[in-house]
C-alpha cells in the first residue's frame, strides 16, 4: 500500500462506519420510541 | 464485459497494510438493507386497499394472498442461498454483492409495476422471486469473506455482518410508512411509488457494499496489533477445510442443520405472533399500542442478541454458546405459561426478549460454527445449504404456534391459556436440540480436502 493510500484509511475507515452506523441509529431510534409504549 | 471487470475477484485483493475493520461496514450496507424483509407487513394493510384506497374495493387483494409475496421471498432466500453459494465462493464477494444489489432493487422496481398495474404474479414475481434471489445471495455473500479476515474473532465479526439483518427491518418500517405518507394521494396509496424509492435507496446502499468490499490476500494473517496474545493465535490456527460436496454428507452438517432449524422455530412463530400473544395472555392489561412496544423491544432483543451471542462465542466456544441457547431457552419456555398465569408482566416480556436474543444469537454464531467444524475454504457454500433450515424453519414455526392454538381455543381452552401447550412443545423442541449439540465431534479426516485451498 503506497503511503498516501496508507494516510487516507482512517478516514475511509471512519466514512464507512458513519455510513452504516447513522440510519442503524435512526432505525434503533425509532424502535425505542416505539418500544416505550410498553411501560406506560 | 470490460465495465464489469471490477467485479472480479481479483480486484477486490486487498493491499498490505489495509485495515480489515474497513470490511464489516461493506457486509453491513448489504445486510441492512435486504433486512428489510422482516418489515414488509407493513405493507399488507395498504396493498389491500391498493384499488380502493381508503377501503378494500371488489377486485382488491386479500391480506391472505399478499401472504404469499412474504413466504416466496424467503421461500427463494433458503433456495438461491443454498444454490448459488458455490459460485459465490467461485467469484468472490464483489460480483455476489452486486447480482444481489441489481436482484433486490430490481425485485422492488418489477413489484412496484406489479402493484400499478394491479397483476399480482407480477408482484410475485417482482418481490418474492427476483427479490428473494437477491435475499440469498446477499446474505450469503459477506460471510465467509469477514470469516477470512477475523480467523481470532469469526463468530463476532460475521456476528456484525447478521446483526444488520436483524436491524433492517428497524430502519425499513419507519422509513417505508415515512414514504406511504408522502406518497399518498386521494387516488393512491402510495405503495408502488415508495416501492421505486426503496429500490432505488437500497440498490445504492447495497452498491456503497460492493465497491468497499476487500478480500485478503492469500495466506493473509491478522497483525500482532489487530490480536491479542497467544489465546488469541491459537484460536487463528484454521481447522481442516472441507468442501461443500464432502460438508453435507457428514453427520455434522445434518446436527447443525438441526439444530438451526429448531433454534429458528422456536424464536420465528413467536416473533410473528408477539402482539396477539402478550394480548391474549394479559387480556386488559395490555392495549394495542403496549404490544406493539414489546414486538418492538424484540427487535431490539433479536439484534443485540446476534452481535452479543457471537461474539461471547470467540470466547466461551460455539458449543457452550448454543448449549446455553438450548437449556436455557427450555427453562425459560417452560416457565413462560406459568408467568402468564401468574401476571407477572415484566418477567414475562424479559423471558421474551432473552429467548429473542437466543433466536438472533443462533442465526450469528452458526456461521462459525461452521467454520469451526468444516474450515474457510467453502464456509460460505455450506453456509448457503444450511440455510434451508431457516426456510424450513420459517413454515414449521408459525404452523405450530397457529395451529396449536387454535386447537387449544377449538377445544374449549381459554385464549390466555391457549399458548401453554406450544410454549411446552417448543421447550421439548429446544431440548432435541441440545442433545444434537451434544453429539457434534470433529469431522472426521476422511472428509478433509486434500488439495490446495483455490
Amino acid at each position: 500500500m503506497s503511503e498516501r493510500n496508507a494516510a487516507g484509511q482512517p478516514i475511509a475507515l471512519a466514512l464507512g462506519w458513519v455510513i452504516v452506523l447513522i440510519p442503524t441509529a435512526w432505525g434503533v431510534w425509532q424502535t425505542i420510541v416505539k418500544s416505550l409504549a410498553l411501560f406506560r | 464485459m470490460m465495465m464489469f471487470a471490477f467485479l472480479d475477484r481479483g480486484r477486490t485483493i486487498a493491499p498490505l497494510g489495509y485495515d480489515r475493520w474497513r470490511v464489516p461496514p461493506a457486509a453491513l450496507a448489504v445486510h441492512l438493507s435486504i433486512g428489510q424483509v422482516y418489515a414488509f407487513s407493513v405493507f399488507n394493510i395498504p396493498l389491500s386497499h391498493a384499488l380502493g384506497v381508503a377501503t378494500p374495493a371488489a377486485g382488491d387483494w386479500s391480506l391472505s394472498t399478499i401472504g404469499w409475496v412474504f413466504s416466496v421471498a424467503i421461500v427463494f432466500l433458503g433456495v438461491s442461498a443454498a444454490l448459488f453459494g458455490s459460485w459465490l465462493e467461485r467469484v468472490g464477494p464483489r460480483r455476489a454483492m452486486f447480482t444481489a444489489a441489481l436482484c433486490f432493487g430490481g425485485g422492488f422496481f418489477v413489484g412496484a409495476a406489479g402493484i400499478a398495474l394491479h397483476q399480482f404474479w407480477l408482484l410475485l414475481l417482482g418481490y418474492g422471486v427476483l427479490g428473494g434471489i437477491g435475499l440469498g445471495i446477499g446474505y450469503i455473500s459477506p460471510v465467509s469473506t469477514l470469516i477470512k479476515w477475523f480467523p481470532d474473532r469469526p463468530g463476532m465479526a460475521t456476528g456484525l455482518a447478521i446483526m444488520g439483518f436483524g436491524g433492517g427491518a428497524m430502519i425499513a418500517s419507519p422509513l417505508s410508512v415515512r414514504l406511504m405518507e408522502h406518497f399518498r394521494t386521494p387516488t393512491s396509496t402510495g405503495v408502488a411509488e415508495s416501492f421505486i424509492a426503496l429500490g432505488a435507496i437500497y440498490f445504492v446502499f447495497m452498491m456503497f457494499g460492493v465497491v468497499t468490499v476487500r478480500v485478503p490476500a492469500p495466506g493473509w494473517t491478522p497483525t500482532r496489533h489487530s490480536t491479542s496474545g497467544a489465546a488469541t493465535a491459537a484460536r487463528v490456527a484454521a481447522p481442516n477445510d472441507v468442501a461443500v460436496g464432502q460438508a453435507v454428507r457428514t453427520p455434522q452438517f445434518w446436527l447443525l442443520w438441526i439444530m438451526l432449524c429448531l433454534n429458528v422455530t422456536a424464536g420465528i412463530g413467536v416473533l410473528g405472533q408477539a402482539s396477539a400473544m402478550i394480548q391474549e395472555m394479559f387480556p386488559g392489561v395490555i392495549s394495542v399500542g403496549a404490544a406493539a412496544g414489546f414486538v418492538g423491544l424484540l427487535s431490539l432483543a433479536n439484534m443485540g442478541g446476534r452481535f452479543a451471542w457471537s461474539s461471547l462465542s470467540d470466547v466461551i466456544g460455539r458449543r457452550a454458546t448454543y448449549a446455553t441457547f438450548f437449556a436455557l431457552g427450555t427453562v425459560l419456555y417452560a416457565a413462560v405459561p406459568s408467568i402468564g398465569r401468574a401476571g407477572n408482566v415484566a418477567l414475562f416480556v424479559l423471558c421474551y426478549a432473552v429467548i429473542l436474543s437466543m433466536y438472533g444469537g443462533g442465526f450469528a454464531t452458526i456461521p462459525a460454527y461452521l467454520r469451526d467444524m468444516f474450515g474457510t475454504m467453502q464456509v460460505g457454500a455450506i453456509h448457503g445449504r444450511l440455510l434451508t433450515a431457516w426456510s424450513t424453519a420459517g413454515v414449521l414455526g408459525p404452523v405450530l404456534v397457529n395451529y396449536l392454538r387454535e386447537y387449544r381455543i377449538a377445544h374449549g381452552v381459554a385464549k390466555a391459556d391457549a399458548y401453554s401447550l406450544t410454549m411446552y412443545v417448543m421447550a421439548g423442541l429446544l431440548v432435541v436440540g441440545f442433545v444434537a449439540n451434544l453429539r457434534m465431534r470433529p469431522v472426521d479426516a476422511r472428509f478433509h480436502h486434500q488439495g490446495v485451498a483455490p
